[in-house]
């Protein structure tokens, strides 16, 4: 299966008109897409996780790498169903063992993505999980991280995709699922 | 007197656990050497006695990793990330809560910033509950409540969307440790300021010697895991 929005599936709809979009959130002119909402809904929430899971399952995953702080609230709940290692990737000075960092661009300036030495294998099989891909910045700097250790990521899994960011095309060649554009 | 046998057929006398000096041979009786090459770094976080009923939490215990003093000397932090990586004691972790809530009314699974969001939402989907994350300011999008709380120097918030939860409903807050229960206390407030009632607060690790359990009032509180490390 190639990554791609998942189409025909009829949860999609489902999830899509729970996500809340808050104008001018963090600044004006920013749409931001809101999934607390679909938190709220035990129906929405299960089917989100449910729609990764049967993608992932057979797919030998062992690792899924979750970028804090929304991708903690989907990452853990697929590692569990599918019997994968959950890795947090952090802002800097969160983790408390041994990291290493990864930097990557903001609008202005840059920061940084840690993860622990020794929480991901070489030979691995990785999954990247956040609730949302907008410019592609942080998924690129935690496909680097994986790659560092010898990891391979097999996939990057978002909720929503932001089409015009193109931050689908800054995923080093890794596919890309998600399941609702928001445009 | 009983005897308890962890899910690794060591057999251990129950009465052992009350006094310290055995409780440390314990620590180590029920500490799997494995393969692992972090392994030889793990200080086992200690266990009470009400802890070991449950064949699953040896395991669990023995997969927290202790790192001295961070995030500054003199604190040894818990690290749950060991834990994440330890797919059966993960999976445990989360089965342990899930059948204490199931079908309990519950209907509100609380999270806190960061370390609950791992925890949480799996609780809340496997009880058909909501989940609300509580984080630091300026995170939610949108109307917010807020509740400060003391720091050991100053102050900090967390903050709650308005209408995730409604009045009547009950909730339970989840974290991964409880050291002084400043974080919780204000998450309780929170919750109530909008009427919820909190049925309990559940974390994977207690530090007792902080008394965070105090500071909970009416509040109970339930723990997988008990550490003298603080």
């Amino acid at each position: 299966m190639s990554g791609n929005k998942q189409e025909e599936d009829p949860r999609i709809n489902g999830i899509k008109t729970k996500i809340r979009v808050v104008p001018d959130f963090p600044k004006k002119g920013i749409m931001f897409q809101d999934i607390t909402t679909v938190l709220l809904d035990p129906k929405a929430f299960k089917d989100t996780i449910d729609l990764f899971v049967e993608r992932y399952r057979d797919k030998n995953i062992s690792v899924v790498a979750g970028i804090e702080a929304r991708g903690f609230l989907f990452g853990p709940p697929i590692a569990l169903a599918i019997g994968a290692k959950f890795v947090p990737l952090r802002k800097p000075k969160k983790l408390p063992g041994e990291t290493i960092f990864e930097e990557y661009e903001l609008e202005y300036g840059n920061d940084r993505l840690e993860m622990h030495v020794g929480a991901v294998e070489a030979g691995d099989r990785a999954l990247v999980v956040d609730d949302l891909i907008a410019t592609g910045g942080t998924l690129c700097a935690a496909i680097n991280l994986l790659e560092r250790v010898g990891a391979e990521v097999v996939e990057c899994a978002c909720v929503i995709e932001l089409p015009e960011l193109k931050g689908r095309q800054r995923l080093k060649g890794k596919p890309l699922c998600m399941l609702v554009e928001y445009r | 007197m009983g005897h308890f046998v962890s899910s690794l057929g060591q057999s251990v006398c129950s009465i052992c656990l009350t006094t310290p000096s055995l409780s440390f041979v314990l620590r180590f009786s029920l500490c799997v050497p494995s393969s692992e090459s972090r392994e030889s770094e793990i200080i086992m976080a200690g266990t009470k006695e009400e802890d070991v009923k449950d064949p699953r939490i040896p395991k669990i215990a023995s997969s927290i990793r202790v790192i001295p003093d961070f995030p500054k000397p003199g604190i040894m932090f818990q690290d749950i990330t060991t834990l994440l990586l330890d797919t059966e004691a993960f999976k445990d972790t989360i089965d342990i809560f899930v059948e204490r809530y199931k079908g309990k009314g519950i209907s509100v699974v609380a999270g806190v910033e960061a370390r609950g969001f791992i925890f949480g939402p799996p609780i809340a989907l496997a009880i058909g509950a909501k989940f609300v994350p509580m984080r630091k300011p300026k995170k939610l999008p949108g109307k917010v409540i807020s509740e400060e709380y003391s720091l050991e120097y100053g102050t900090d918030k967390i903050e709650m969307h308005v209408g995730a939860v409604e009045p009547g409903e009950r909730a339970i807050i989840i974290d991964d440790l409880i050291a002084t229960g400043g974080t919780l206390a204000a998450a309780i407030r929170l919750l109530e300021r909008v009427g919820v009632t909190i049925a309990e607060c559940a974390c994977v690790i207690e530090l007792p010697v902080l008394k965070g359990r105090e500071k909970l009032g009416e509040t109970p509180l339930f723990i997988l895991v008990t550490s003298d490390a603080a």
